[in-house]
């Protein structure tokens, strides 16, 4: 997150320059929804069905429903920074990992009323599954130098097939209801568990960029990829790991879908997914085009992102006209997030700035 | 030796046309060439392959050839592949509407009888011999008509919706949306969850956040429905037979019926994907040189009441496993 790179120097820079526009557009949310109703910020402590406590309110919705986008936002930026592309494949792989999850879990009959294994081994395999996919494109990104997005293409189109036929077709349906706790509440805990899912991912990648130099390489290799071979990286590795990290961010979100109902539908779990997860990553003000990236922002993107969705669903938008809607604002959000929008707005700041402050002085 | 007598029958046939019968041998297959979505498509187009696999076999007779496709192109160029092969029958169910006249009109002078199922095709009647679809409208005034039947003091409806276009969407939300404006019920949220469970479980989260009142849940397919009872658990609110919400879905999937069957669900629609009695039924008369009463034929469809669905509905009408 951007915190870690909040030393004094730094952060007024940082913030004014990439943290910027999400926070502003999550504020203009935020403020526009004051105006219009303030009981959106209501939180209240209610029970569930099973008699256990949950917190409920939009805001609750919004940090539940948007974790799993704002973990895959963690892989985009890597895989957008590192290959100065994007992965489209997400959707499906998250169709694929979560299918692995629920065949490991069901075995071979689907209906099955116990699990036929714990529900970690179901999660690691999936995280094993799901990386492999993830080191098939980054093998083609970083070693054919294939296009990202037309490499990525391969699983856009194949992967909600190939996580349907783990199953012959027939949608799987865990009726044991300890699974159903990791995409929900765990009794006696009223905060939604994705939620902590997305801490902890957010505290691992935190960490890593903090401990390791792999946020700096990445950075490196796609700002000048020659640059970076002659200083001794060895790009194609490096761009290879983040589709294979994206990969275990794809199982991480899978995992947390399948739970969330205990059951999949191949052709609509995680649908439009990518391209909300390459709009996070945009949102943060991180060029698509690689190079420097701010973790972050693109994770506040994905929560702007469901806070808009959230918005729209809670004034009832017309249905034929919510994609005209959404689009209105991502144009508005992506047009002040550009890089030149963003250098003429500074300078724009910078001569008013001056005036006010000689007229003080 | 008998590939010959294969060909001569087959040109027999082509050169009889409708006569077919009195030329051909009685003995021989009946060739079908069966053009389908994608078998991964839903639940309910997997129960339909199924049944079309089930019926169109060497055992009952039938010489039949397979292949699926969700795009129109593709679709036409399967159409032309078993026009040269000199299918019987041509069992279609089009990817899109638009596009198919020219095939149609080959398929016409090479002999070839056409039989649409499932998905309406722009082109002139005259270039097939039948149609048998679902009604869309009729699926969701069934539903109405029931939801009505349960005479609530007031209908405070959440509405969602389907993909927006698609044609289960505008016939199952028009019945509902005419009906409530004619008698005067609540839409309190009408959106689309685009058929998926995940979107229609925020959208009803969204409407149980704003404390709005609501008592009826129209869902256009059973995994919206799903969603929406997720949404609904985990606010603790009660759903089903004599519960605070009523539940409706459509597409009878085998689980969305035990469901109804367990009393957590209170009605679902039929979209009926067994066509192949009809098919067969159309190509019986045909072989037999009779002429068909009528050129669209739509399907029967049922909706189930929980209080009345029994345990052998679910095993007979259910989708999936």
């Amino acid at each position: 997150m951007s915190r870690l790179n909040n030393k004094k120097g730094l952060l007024a820079g940082l913030l004014r320059h990439q943290m910027l526009i999400p926070i502003a557009a999550l504020l203009l949310l935020a403020l526009f929804n004051l105006i219009a109703d303030p009981s959106f910020f209501k939180i209240s402590l209610g029970t569930n069905s099973n008699g256990d406590p949950v917190l409920t309110g939009y805001l609750i919705t919004i940090i539940d429903c948007g974790s799993e986008l704002a973990i895959l936002a963690i892989g985009m930026t890597l895989v957008t920074a590192a290959s100065g592309g994007q992965d489209i494949s997400v959707g499906a792989a998250i169709a694929i990992s979560g299918s692995v999850v629920l065949r490991v879990l069901c075995g071979s009959d689907s209906h099955a009323q116990t699990l036929q294994a714990p529900i970690i081994v179901a999660f690691l395999v999936s995280c094993a599954v799901a990386m492999i996919f993830g080191a098939f494109n980054g093998t083609l990104v970083a070693f054919f130098r294939i296009q990202p997005m037309v490499a990525t293409l391969i699983l856009f189109t194949a992967g909600r097939y190939i996580a349907a036929s783990f199953h012959n077709n027939e949608l799987p349906i865990v009726n044991d209801p300890s699974f159903g706790y990791y995409g929900n509440y765990f009794p006696g805990i009223p905060v939604p568990t994705p939620c902590f899912i997305a801490v902890i991912c957010f505290a691992v990648i935190t960490l890593v960029l903090k401990r390791t130099n792999l946020g700096l390489y990445i950075q490196s290799v796609g700002i000048n990829e020659k640059t970076a071979r002659l200083n001794g990286l060895h790009p194609e590795w490096i761009k290879f790991m983040t589709y294979v990290i994206l990969g275990l961010c794809v199982a991480v979100a899978g995992f947390i879908k399948v739970s969330r109902l205990s059951t999949i539908n191949y052709s609509v779990i995680a649908k439009d997914i990518e391209m909300d997860a390459i709009l996070a990553v945009a949102l943060g003000g991180n060029a698509l085009s690689g190079g420097k990236f701010n973790m972050g922002a693109s994770i506040l993107g994905a929560y702007v992102i469901q806070f808009l969705s959230t918005t729209l669903y809670k004034f009832n938008v017309q249905s034929d006209a919510l994609p005209a809607y959404k689009a209105v604002v991502v144009i508005l959000l992506v047009v002040m997030s550009a890089p030149a929008v963003r250098e003429k707005l500074s300078a724009l700041f910078a001569k008013l700035r001056k005036p006010s402050h000689a007229a003080q002085t | 030796m008998k590939s010959r007598r294969v060909i001569t029958a087959i040109l027999a046939a082509v050169l009889c046309g409708t006569a077919m019968t009195a030329c051909g041998g009685g003995s021989k297959n009946i060739k079908v060439g069966i053009i389908n979505n994608d078998p991964n498509e839903s639940g309910y187009r997997t129960a339909n392959v199924n049944d079309l696999k089930n019926t169109f076999t060497a055992e009952k007779g039938y010489d039949a050839q397979f292949s699926y496709s969700m795009k129109n192109d593709e679709q036409i160029q399967y159409a032309q592949k078993y026009i040269q092969d000199e299918v019987d029958y041509l069992l279609l169910s089009a990817a899109e509407t638009a596009g198919w006249d020219t095939v149609l009109q080959d398929a016409k002078k090479a002999g070839v009888k056409v039989i649409l199922f499932d998905r309406k095709v722009d082109a002139d009647s005259s270039l097939y011999e039948a149609s048998i679809i679902s009604d869309m409208e009729k699926e969701g005034q069934t539903a109405v008509d029931w939801l009505k039947g349960q005479s609530l003091s007031e209908y405070n409806i959440i509405h969602l919706q389907g993909v927006m276009g698609s044609a289960a969407q505008q016939g199952r939300s028009g019945a509902l949306v005419n009906t409530a404006k004619e008698l005067g019920w609540n839409i309190i949220a009408e959106q689309t969850a685009e058929w998926s469970a995940e979107k229609a479980q925020q959208i009803v989260q969204s409407v149980i956040d704003s404390g709005k009142k609501f008592n009826v849940i129209y869902a256009e397919n059973d995994d919206m429905a799903k969603g929406a009872v997720a949404a609904l658990d985990k606010a603790n609110i009660s759903h089903g037979v004599g519960k605070d919400v009523i539940i409706m879905g459509f597409d009878c999937n085998k689980w969305a019926l035990k469901e109804l069957k367990a009393g957590n669900w209170n009605y679902d629609g039929q979209c009926n994907p067994f066509q192949s009695s009809y098919i067969v039924d159309i190509i019986n008369k045909l072989q037999k040189g009779e002429s068909l009463s009528e050129k669209v034929i739509i399907m029967d469809e049922k909706g189930f009441d929980a209080t009345t669905i029994t345990d052998a509905d679910v095993e007979q009408y259910g989708i999936g496993n």
